[in-house]
């Protein structure tokens, strides 16, 4: 049982991550009030790229970097359209989920069916085999830890730091916000680049780590699970860290219970972390009041300052 | 320094310039991709776009892949309009060709007259059925419709595998994934023989005309547009909100639907787990290409099934990867949300030493 | 066009007419175009790819006589029939469809392109312009069976797949049937993971087989992440359809090998000597189509063995499926000493007992 259970834990924890990871930054830019669907086209652009860099200079540090640089770049391309040129935004995220689809097939062409570098484990020696706690805790990748550390360093942002205060205060009012003098759209830059630069640190952790090689479309619709995740989790870290573990959990188990052999035909089964992910968005969005308090109320509206 | 300053009204100009603008900027882009590939830019932009209407059977071709996308577009358009965000058109599509399909599979000697109309029925039924779900949960719970329609697709999809692997398996067909052939009473008719172009081919433009007299010149129109636009006016004038997100969804499910069981029950003949090359996302796509108007919807998804065409032609004759179709995709919707621009705002050139004189007191 | 040229193309059009459409010979000016239709991108690392592997190996086989041309990511439904009926008119006249889907589609086609040659992968429709072809991969699943049997501890084996199409169920059945071969008490547990192509997922299906004891995992879908997850849990697996060494070179026990490219080349061939004719292929181990990568990681007593069971398979001296055969209910499918037949093999739907879970 407790064998189980560990090794359980340590296969969520992997599935989870680069949800949990692109949807922290999704909630900053949503918090600023900006809506990117196209989250799943920045994790693949920083998937192919931090494998093709890692791959070229023998190092995952410079993948990393590289990933993050990428995904930041494709959310250049959407803040411009968005906040400079005021397009509409969810048309604008799928536009950029295609070109990500389209551009980093392209650009990973000659990667295909090469094995690339994985990223290094974080042993602790003595502590990794403590019982059930050793595994679960330690031996996992430095993304993995990563994940917690900018989850934990959001929420500390969000709620606990001035700027965190303003980012708040232009996605729920942006004419309130730049009535008294912040500047509104080079907030919302800042907070979509860095959902850009998570996608891609997601994005790079997939193809360095959780299923380390390039291969097209390896993404495989993470990006949309991590845009449900920040709604699901009604725009609170905390929230966030349950629905990324939730989901990864269900579709974890949603495997698992095929292995046991239950008699229910193993498609229905596959659909539930997406019946799951509906029955608890509905039972979180209820609360229409809870919601209200915490969604940014501009988001996905543009700004244009007219004085 | 270029300052961007609201017109307040919108150009007449620009609203037909600015697709035709963004269109010769994709083609020039393009040209630019292409050329960096090595590949001549006029010979591989005329192979992508007017080569595959020039051959043989192109134009049948063109209007068999932009039907379901025309079909699909104009009643995202009117939804998106209401400003409901059905983005799971893709899952009331596979509904759509289930239940009609459903309908085919279990009476196969059924007379034609009978049969096929029956499954038209059926087909938007079930679109608006899985419609309906999103559309409860956002009116009764308050739950997001874009997630929740997402997630439905991805739900639909795997019913379809479970149908097809299970239940509504062909007995004769060594066991794999697909249904038996519908009969011929069960097969969209064909319009222009020896083309494979077919009923929903000509149904196309006619429902994105009645899509466009609904939301142009009825009261229900109105009122969608008005809950989309204002919605805050739309309560004082005592519209129910909850009622225009129930039509709004019913319609865009039930026209995704029909697309889906045209597409069965013509160039399919069968359900398998791939009956859909993503025409519900790609019509998402035409919805916001045409601008949301039923009309522009028309011109949109040809314009996008050109597109397919145009990959593959570009992959025959010029080895491009198939990738292309991708980025042409998103650079023509880049272009074309940034062009939009001009329609409300004009860009107005401003010299920096007047900008600093306006910014001080 | 001056006359000489008009002359020619006259001439080639009239000689065209003349003869009988099928042992027409390919034009001697000009290379033979032969075309190929792909079903996911050349860079999935799975199917796809190694149909590709198999156009270049025939294109560097030929040099300038033959132009291959290919066209990926063709969606199984009427796009396909349009891709097909393309390439049929841009002169390619050898054309490969390399999927179940594009079955319908491809008999479509060839009866409006009655000169062309076509060749579908996996069907069993086939018309005098129409062949079809596919490997006996369930041949090396058996060989891999032997191998786990020889060194699983638990004899438990997990299997990973995407839907239970026969080609699985021949595959899970052929694997457990050689475990059961050498391991009499052998099980076999298996996922299907629903999804025609999640890198992501196949890895953790490949953790829940683990945590459920399984200590080989082999695999009926195309990514070498299931490889890799049983690299990170230090157990060993299976690679599939192409030689994975080097992405677990401590891990991998073996691969099944599909190899087209010697088929391609043939087919080729036959349409350049005018011999093509209609035909049913189904290779295995013998027609060179299927192969082992090296046996590795195990002691040389196993690797004995394994050479063994593949030259048995090879002489024909082991058909796999031959009685007594029962199913997962205990009934008997096949009296003892009889050979399953290929049609019925082809559309195999049940499992053999000691197979664990149900197909739907």
């Amino acid at each position: 049982m407790m064998f189980f259970l560990t090794s359980l834990l340590v296969s969520v924890i992997a599935a989870s991550t680069p949800l949990m990871l692109a949807a922290t930054g999704e909630l900053i830019a949503e918090k600023a009030g900006v809506l990117n669907l196209g989250v799943e086209g920045m994790m693949l652009v920083g998937a192919v790229t931090g494998f093709v860099v890692t791959h070229i200079t023998g190092s995952t540090t410079l993948g990393i970097l590289a990933a993050i640089l990428a995904g930041a770049g494709m959310a250049l391309i959407f803040s411009v359209l968005t906040l400079t040129i005021l397009a509409n935004q969810i048309a604008t995220g799928l536009a950029l989920t295609l070109f990500g689809k389209g551009f980093s097939s392209l650009l990973g062409r000659n990667y295909v069916g090469i094995a690339g570098p994985t990223l290094p484990k974080l042993d602790i020696p003595g502590l990794s085999t403590i019982p059930f706690l050793g595994p679960v805790l330690f031996g996992h990748d430095v993304l993995i830890y990563l994940s917690f550390a900018l989850l934990a360093a959001t929420a500390w942002f969000l709620y606990r730091t001035h700027a965190g205060l303003i980012l708040r205060a232009v996605g729920d009012s942006h004419n309130a916000a730049h009535a008294i003098g912040y500047p509104v759209i080079r907030i919302r830059y800042a907070a979509t680049l860095f959902g850009g630069a998570m996608a891609g640190l997601a994005g790079v952790y997939m193809s360095l780590s959780y299923s380390p090689m390039w291969a097209e479309d390896m993404v495989a619709g993470r990006g949309w699970i991590a845009l449900a995740l920040v709604v699901f989790a009604a725009w609170r870290p905390f929230w966030l860290f349950v629905g990324a573990y939730l989901f990864g959990g269900i579709m974890y188990l949603s495997l698992y219970v095929q292995g046991i052999g239950i008699p229910v035909p193993s498609a229905l089964v596959s659909a539930l972390p997406y019946l799951g992910t509906i029955v608890v968005l509905v039972i979180i969005s209820r609360d229409r009041r809870r919601i209200r308090l915490n969604q940014p109320a501009s988001l996905g509206k543009p700004f244009h300052a007219t004085a | 320094m270029f300052k961007i300053e609201p017109r307040g009204y919108s150009s007449r100009f620009w609203s037909i310039g600015s697709p035709i603008l963004a269109l010769a900027l994709t083609i020039l882009l393009t040209g630019v991709i292409f050329a960096a590939m090595g590949q001549p830019p006029l010979i591989a932009v005329y192979t992508f776009l007017v080569a595959p209407l020039l051959e043989h059977n192109g134009l049948a071709a063109l209007a068999i892949k932009a039907a379901p996308l025309i079909i699909i577009g104009v009643g995202l358009s009117l939804c998106y309009r209401t400003n409901v965000w059905n983005i799971g058109a893709e899952g009331q599509f596979t509904l759509g060709a289930i239940f009609g399909g459903a309908l085919a599979l279990a009476f196969p000697d059924a007379p034609a007259g009978l049969l096929f109309p029956a499954m038209l029925v059926m087909g938007m039924l079930g679109g608006m059925l899985w419609a309906a779900i999103p559309a409860l949960l956002r009116t009764r719970f308050n739950a997001n419709e874009i997630l929740t329609s997402l997630m439905l697709h991805y739900v639909a999809s795997l019913l379809l595998v479970y149908l097809v692997t299970g239940p509504l398996k062909d007995p004769h067909g060594f066991g794999f994934p697909q249904s038996a052939l519908f009969s011929s009473a069960a097969t969209t008719p064909i319009i222009v023989p020896r083309t494979g172009v077919h009923l929903g081919c000509a149904l196309a433009p006619v429902i994105a005309a009645l899509g466009w007299l609904l939301l142009n010149k009825s009261v229900l129109g109105f009122q969608l547009r008005v809950v989309g636009q204002a919605p805050r006016a739309a309560r004082f004038a005592g519209f129910s909100e909850n009622r225009l997100i129930w039509t709004a969804m019913l319609i865009s499910g039930g026209l995704a639907g029909l697309a889906g069981i045209f597409e069965v029950a013509g160039p399919v003949g069968q359900l398998t787990t791939t009956i859909s090359p993503g025409y519900g996302f790609t019509a998402v796509i035409v919805a916001f290409l045409g601008r949301i108007n039923p009309i522009g919807v028309i011109f949109a998804g040809l314009l996008l099934a050109l597109s397919y065409l145009g990959g593959d032609a570009a992959q025959i004759d010029l080895g491009l990867p198939n990738a292309v179709t991708g980025i042409f995709q998103g650079i023509l919707l880049f272009f074309l949300l940034g062009c939009d621009l001009l329609i409300l705002y004009r860009v107005k050139r401003v010299r920096p030493a007047a900008a600093l004189a306006g910014a001080a007191p | 066009m001056d006359r000489r040229q008009f002359h020619k193309i006259l001439g080639a059009g009239l000689a065209a007419a003349s003869l009988p459409s099928l042992i027409r010979p390919a034009f001697a000016d000009g290379p033979l175009q032969v075309g190929f239709v792909y079903l996911g991108p050349v860079g999935d690392f799975g199917w796809t790819y190694q149909h590709n592997v198999g156009c270049q190996q025939a294109q560097a086989h030929f040099g300038d006589k033959v132009k291959t041309t290919y066209v990926e990511n063709v969606p199984e439904g009427p796009d396909s029939e349009h891709v097909i009926a393309d390439l049929a008119a841009k002169g390619n006249k050898l054309i490969f469809t390399t999927s179940f889907g594009y079955m319908n589609y491809t008999l479509k086609v060839a009866k409006q392109y009655p000169d062309v040659f076509f060749e579908h992968c996996t069907g069993y429709m086939r018309d005098k312009n129409v062949s079809t072809y596919n490997i006996r991969f369930y041949q090396g699943r058996y060989v891999q069976g032997v191998i786990d049997g020889k060194l699983t501890k638990s004899g438990l084996v997990g299997y990973i797949g995407s839907i239970p199409v026969p080609e699985v169920v021949q595959g899970m059945n052929a694997f457990l049937l050689g475990m059961r071969s050498v391991y009499p008490t052998a099980k076999l547990k298996f996922i299907m993971i629903n999804s025609w192509y999640d890198p992501g997922k196949e890895g953790d299906a490949a953790k829940a087989l683990i945590d459920q004891g399984c200590d080989v995992i082999t695999q009926h879908t195309d990514s070498p992440t299931p490889l890799q997850t049983a690299k990170a849990r230090g157990i060993k697996a299976f690679g599939e359809a192409t030689d994975m060494t080097k992405f677990a070179p401590e891990t991998q026990l073996t691969a099944d090998v599909n190899d087209w490219g010697g088929y391609y080349i043939k087919r080729i061939q036959d349409v350049l000597d005018g011999k093509w004719t209609s035909t049913d292929t189904w290779g295995g181990f013998d027609s060179g189509m299927l192969s082992m990568a090296p046996f590795a990681n195990m002691p040389d007593d196993v690797k004995a063995l394994a050479e063994q069971a593949v030259a048995d398979i090879k002489s024909g001296k082991n058909k796999v499926f031959v009685g007594p055969l029962t199913d997962q209910s205990g009934k008997l499918q096949l009296p003892a000493g009889q050979v399953m037949d290929d049609g019925t093999l082809s559309g195999l739907q049940w499992l053999v007992e000691g197979v664990e879970g149900k197909l739907s």
